[in-house]
């Protein structure tokens, strides 16, 4: 009742008042100024990563992105926290992408309703919620002392436990996307399939699967963007041992096992040191990857717009 | 014509037992995948509590109350690292409630479908920058840029910037999920506040964002969740690498419970192995396990309300 009354008056003083809605069009007005906010944050970081940034690309090029860590900022580069995180893309692709894919099938296609199917689908959602640094701890638990029982691991030590704790922190949007996308596939598609005859498999594999194909391709190559971007878990499971190595890496097997092997824990480490030339390489470490997720996320929207059906 | 008799029987569209066995074990296959979230949610809280455990084991109890963060001097004061962690998502929470909100309210309400395509890009390019960007421009521009302009008694690493950073992470987040709840309202609402002749800001205010509360309290919720569970930009520029006295200053340096955890883990705190110091990683680990799923949980739930009365 109160609720109305207050309303019907606010209504009426709104019909009653002049022309001019001057209180409206400030409203307004602050609305869209808290979105140009958010585009003027978004201008100033890029410009300050690329201003202090560029000129170590300018002036070193491709030395940049080739060399390896080294004490002297105009020796160090890129180069083998790229190989790193190239590497740990790969082990996602190959462990998280199967299993979220998998997961999702089941999830979407065979389960049934019951407690279980549905506390599956809550547990997802909620370690989606899970802060990165805790899958650090998973990983230190699992793919550090576990794993080092189980076999060697020191050669590639660290690249592999930081891909398979990557792997584990993606695979809940892995599952998630991939149940939105498969959820979009109209049920007469799966009927039309069983109608003649086909098992579920094949109607999954046959019909299914390409019709979400975009759909999970797109949330594919985002979960790829994400673990590309991120440092919190890597801390934990000693990606980043030591700060230098000596010299720059010249061989496959150097770049592997230099103590840097991520983009961005490379970035780190550059950013905490009080040198401001470091500091300039940060920015130029924050320029290449940022382009690699731009071009990465560009790739992904353009799979979606390219392929994308409405039913 | 004598009747006709069935082509296609059941027991042809059976087929084989091969293909059965088939059909069971890729069935199979995939419930494993399934069923592997679970374990990977039982290893997570096992080993959070086992490791808490044996923390408290190790250490006096009341050490847990000392005078700050110190790892190394045994002085593991939870207040510090989560008044810290409050600190800094309260912060942050300044920043991506009023921004998220009213870029939420102005994409769904306010913006023609043409300026909706070309000002949603923003959050969502916000969304994609990765925590370490942040915290390289909180350390670059917002600590010695704005922070200690506005407040020249601030330190270089203080708590201010931190949650300013975060909240800039936060902002796309609380943005996307409340534009969402907004959206799910019925157009009906509208018209209806329009028919009686409420301008766009009164059926924005009165009509529109009632209706969405459960969904706009979901988004805040995460927001603050996603806050809380930050790591990068409070390492960076937060100041709490080496320990932190109890503080409630946001203008000086502190220790979040994300911070100390890094901090710990890649050993400025000079610690190792299975001492107490290191343990107290998992110790402060589960109880940011426990934070973030309350909340993620309690978020859960109104967004299930809001899909029932919306």
């Amino acid at each position: 009742m109160i609720a109305r009354d207050a309303t019907a008056a606010a209504v009426g003083s709104g019909l009653r008042s002049g022309k001019r809605d001057w209180s409206g069009r400030l409203f307004a007005s602050a609305l869209l100024g808290s979105l140009l906010a958010a585009l003027v944050i978004l201008v100033a970081l890029l410009w300050e990563v690329v201003a202090k940034g560029m000129p170590v690309l300018t002036e070193r090029g491709v030395d940049f992105l080739a060399a390896g860590p080294s004490s002297l900022p105009a020796e160090a580069g890129i180069g083998a926290a790229l190989a790193g995180s190239f590497v740990m893309i790969i082990i996602v692709t190959v462990v998280a992408f199967p299993i979220g894919i998998g997961a999702a099938v089941y999830l979407e296609e065979y389960a049934r309703d019951t407690w279980l199917t549905r506390a599956i689908a809550t547990n997802v959602r909620n370690l989606a919620g899970v802060p990165s640094i805790v899958y650090g701890i998973l990983g230190l638990v699992l793919f550090v002392e576990a794993l080092n029982r189980v076999v060697d691991i020191r050669d590639l030590g660290s690249l592999l436990s930081g891909g398979l704790t990557l792997s584990v922190l993606v695979l809940p949007i892995v599952i998630i996307t991939t149940s939105e996308a498969l959820r979009s596939v109209p049920r007469s598609l799966r009927e039309a399939a069983f109608g003649v005859g086909a098992t579920r498999w094949e109607t999954i594999r046959y019909h299914v699967l390409p019709a979400a194909a975009p759909g999970i391709l797109t949330g594919t190559v985002l979960s790829l963007a994400r673990a590309f971007g991120e440092t919190a878990p890597l801390l934990l499971v000693g990606v980043s041992t030591g700060f230098f190595s000596t010299g720059g890496a010249d061989t496959i097997e150097r770049l592997l096992r230099s103590p840097y092997s991520a983009v961005p824990m490379q970035i780190l480490n550059w950013s905490l040191f009080p040198n401001p030339a470091f500091k300039s390489l940060a920015a130029a470490g924050i320029v290449v990857m940022m382009t690699i997720l731009l071009l990465v996320n560009g790739v992904a929207i353009w799979l979606r717009n390219r392929y994308e059906r409405a039913w | 014509m004598a009747s006709a008799k069935p082509i296609v029987t059941a027991a042809d569209l059976r087929g084989g037992s091969a293909r059965r066995r088939r059909e069971t074990a890729i069935r199979g296959s995939f419930a494993i995948a399934a069923g592997l979230s679970i374990v990977i949610s039982a290893i997570i809280i096992l080993s959070l509590i086992g490791n808490a455990i044996s923390f408290l084991r190790q250490i006096d109890l009341s050490w847990l109350v000392a005078g700050g963060w110190f790892p190394r001097s045994d002085q593991f004061s939870i207040a510090t690292v989560f008044v810290g962690t409050f600190i800094v998502a309260g912060v942050a929470m300044l920043i991506a409630v009023p921004l998220g909100l009213g870029a939420a309210i102005y994409l769904s309400e306010y913006a023609s479908a043409r300026a909706r395509r070309t000002l949603k890009p923003v959050i969502e390019l916000l969304a994609g920058i990765p925590s370490i960007v942040v915290g390289f421009f909180a350390l670059t521009l917002i600590s010695p840029d704005i922070v200690q302009r506005l407040f020249p008694s601030a330190t270089f690493f203080n708590l201010l910037a931190a949650g300013i950073g975060v909240g800039i992470l936060s902002t796309p987040l609380v943005a996307t999920v409340a534009e969402d709840a907004l959206r799910a309202v019925p157009q009906s609402l509208r018209e209806g506040a329009y028919g009686l002749g409420a301008r766009r800001r009164l059926t924005s205010t009165r009509v529109v964002v009632p209706a969405a509360t459960s969904g706009i309290v979901a988004a805040v919720i995460l927001g603050f969740s996603r806050a809380v569970g930050e790591t990068m930009v409070v390492l960076m520029v937060a100041g709490g690498t080496g320990g932190s006295s109890f503080t409630i200053n946001a203008l000086g340096p502190g220790q979040t419970a994300t911070g100390a955890m890094a901090a710990l883990a890649v050993g400025t705190d000079q610690v190792k192995g299975s001492s107490a110091a290191f343990q107290s990683l998992f110790f402060v680990g589960l109880l940011l396990f426990v934070v973030t799923f309350a909340l993620n949980v309690t978020s859960a739930r109104f967004v299930r309300r809001a899909r029932r009365h919306g």
